[in-house]
């Protein structure tokens, strides 16, 4: 063996390992993920494996060119950081779905440019370049429709046509053959590059089709498979170029965000078919005729709602999205420090679907800086919900709907909710008696314990605030 | 060939079940920064996008380098903002 030869094989083995290392940093960085106190070492492990990826993969002899791999990287890390570095904590969730079609594009780019250059493909190969440059492009589309729905550039509303399952099926089927033709048959005329196009129009066409239908409220659960769907791009792209950093790191991106929607779906009491298929508007005109006749509600001024609070010896808030559309975190955050200062004990309830994606009113709240251990999830604070004396929803509907426990006939009928209707007092900040973002009356507004504080959110406890200071 | 894909093969099941394992410990407070630092790392592509970008023939160089670009946004961006929501979690 020839010394050239030697150091090929020593380079290979590197990079190699260098490739598992990075895997492993991955792991250890979305383990340290699993707490607060750790988690931004975590990130920052995470960031760190991704480093040495990237720079073990530029030691690579088949690279014969520098130029473009640094404009390129130069252009999209410019954009990535200002991106990252301007966006609002409430726009988190069109900024996710943004970062994770960019994902799944390149992932269909990296397919896409193997096939064109590989002459001599095995099917294994056809069919991982396949899979990467459906799952990327569907990825995509999704989530730029997904981006579209959040950002409200285009309507929330589930988008429902005649003859849908008609065009859903012809498309699957005719991606169904161009698959066949691509991996197995070669039978007819069509260049790889002609071929190519073909695959990629129908995969955006199906990503486009796939998230159309879907409601703005059913978002949540759809970034989380946009998600999980981006990780198994990389994983495809990585039998692509045979890669096990890919594969790996893929793979558990495609985990989590399984997971994720697993919890969301559970969250609404919902299966993901029911998410995906059923266009959710469609169904709420029968149940909201009922609402007519539950009485009237009981509107409360600032002074009154101040003595209340002033009197509790504990106070649960439960926001929801609206009170980030008011920008209230931070006033509601005053107002609890407030009401601990004046020996009420204060808890934020927060239900798994409460913003636009998961989690994503922890963030809003961190960004407010109420400290996360005040912060409970519904399944804490309903056993014990009849000792609270006052709870605050604030912007929230939905998730404290009691229909979702008395009326069968709701849409959201067993999807678990945070059971304020128990507490001794319930005060609903809300604007007007619009119902909410997923268009379903709530039957809270009209109970005997409820109180209504109309007005914007963050007017109104800006004013609670001030009556507490005076 | 063949011996390498059924290795990768099994690479991939057992990092599903790995991400399993890792992911469901994750408390519900920390889902959003779960999401978007997962998805940083599924910017890995961005391997086979500078693979793609630096090798010769012109159109996977140009394919390579749109790759190369969106991958980077997204790991950068994604990571970016992972530290930034998670510089914002603090305990009294």
């Amino acid at each position: 063996m020839n010394i050239e030869i030697i150091q090929d094989l020593n380079l290979n083995l590197l990079v190699n390992l260098a490739y598992i290392f990075a895997s492993i940093m991955f792991i250890f960085g979305l383990k340290m993920l699993g707490s607060p106190e750790t988690a931004r070492r975590g990130n920052l492990t995470s960031a760190s494996g991704m480093l040495l990826a990237v720079i073990i993969t530029l030691l690579d002899q088949n690279i014969i060119s520098f130029q473009y791999v640094a404009i390129g990287i130069l252009i999209g890390s410019l954009i990535g950081y200002f991106a990252a570095t301007l966006v609002k904590m409430t726009s988190m969730p069109e900024m996710v779905a943004l970062f994770n079609g960019f994902g799944g594009i390149a992932s269909l780019l990296v397919g896409s440019s193997e096939f064109i250059s590989e002459s001599d493909m095995s099917s294994f190969l056809s069919f991982a370049i396949y899979l990467t440059i459906l799952i990327g492009g569907v990825t995509f589309t999704g989530s730029l429709i997904a981006y579209g729905k959040l950002s409200e550039t285009i309507s929330g509303k589930p988008y429902l046509y005649k003859g849908q399952q008609i065009v859903n099926t012809l498309l699957l089927l005719s991606l169904l053959i161009v698959g066949i033709e691509m991996i197995a048959l070669g039978l007819s005329n069509l260049s790889n590059v002609e071929l190519l196009i073909l695959i990629c129009s129908l995969a955006f066409i199906l990503g486009i089709l796939f998230v159309i239908p879907i409601g703005g409220a059913d978002m949540p659960v759809v970034i989380a498979l946009l998600n999980s769907f981006s990780g198994l791009a990389a994983c495809a792209a990585g039998f692509v170029i045979l890669n096990n950093v890919l594969i790996v790191s893929g793979a558990l991106v495609g985990a989590s965000g399984l997971i994720l929607t697993n919890i969301m779906c559970k969250a609404m009491n919902r299966s993901l078919a029911n998410v995906l298929f059923s266009g959710f508007g469609a169904v709420t005109e029968s149940s909201s005729s009922k609402s007519e006749d539950q009485g009237e509600v009981k509107p409360i001024n600032i002074q009154d709602a101040f003595l209340i609070l002033e009197a509790a010896s504990s106070v649960l808030i439960v926001p929801g999205y609206g009170m980030a559309v008011a920008q209230a975190q931070h006033s509601v955050r005053e107002l609890g420090e407030l009401l601990e200062k004046n020996g009420t004990e204060v808890q934020y309830a927060i239900h798994p679907v409460a913003g636009r994606m998961p989690g994503h009113m922890n963030v809003l709240l961190a960004e407010a800086n109420v400290s996360y251990d005040v912060l409970v999830e519904p399944e804490d604070v309903n056993p014990t919900m009849e000792t609270v004396d006052v709870c605050m929803v604030i912007g929230a509907n939905d998730v404290v709907n009691p229909d979702a426990k008395e009326n069968e006939g709701s849409p959201i009928y067993g999807m678990p909710i945070i059971e304020v209707d128990r507490a001794k007092t319930v005060f609903v900040l809300k604007r007007s008696m619009a119902s909410g973002f997923a268009g379903i009356q709530n039957p809270l507004f009209f109970k005997s314990n409820s109180r209504m504080l109309f007005g914007d959110a963050k007017d109104s406890v800006s004013n609670l605030v001030s009556e507490f200071k005076d | 060939m063949e011996s390498q894909i059924v290795l990768l093969f099994f690479v991939l099941v057992l990092s599903i079940f790995l991400g399993v394992e890792l992911i469901s410990k994750v408390p519900s407070t920390l889902h959003t920064p779960l999401m978007s630092g997962a998805n940083a790392i599924s910017g890995i592509t961005l391997v086979g996008a500078i693979l793609a970008s630096g090798s010769s023939g012109e159109w996977s160089v140009i394919l390579g380098t749109a790759a190369v670009i969106f991958a980077s946004i997204n790991v950068v961006g994604g990571y970016l903002v992972t530290n930034r929501m998670l510089s914002m979690f603090k305990k009294k």
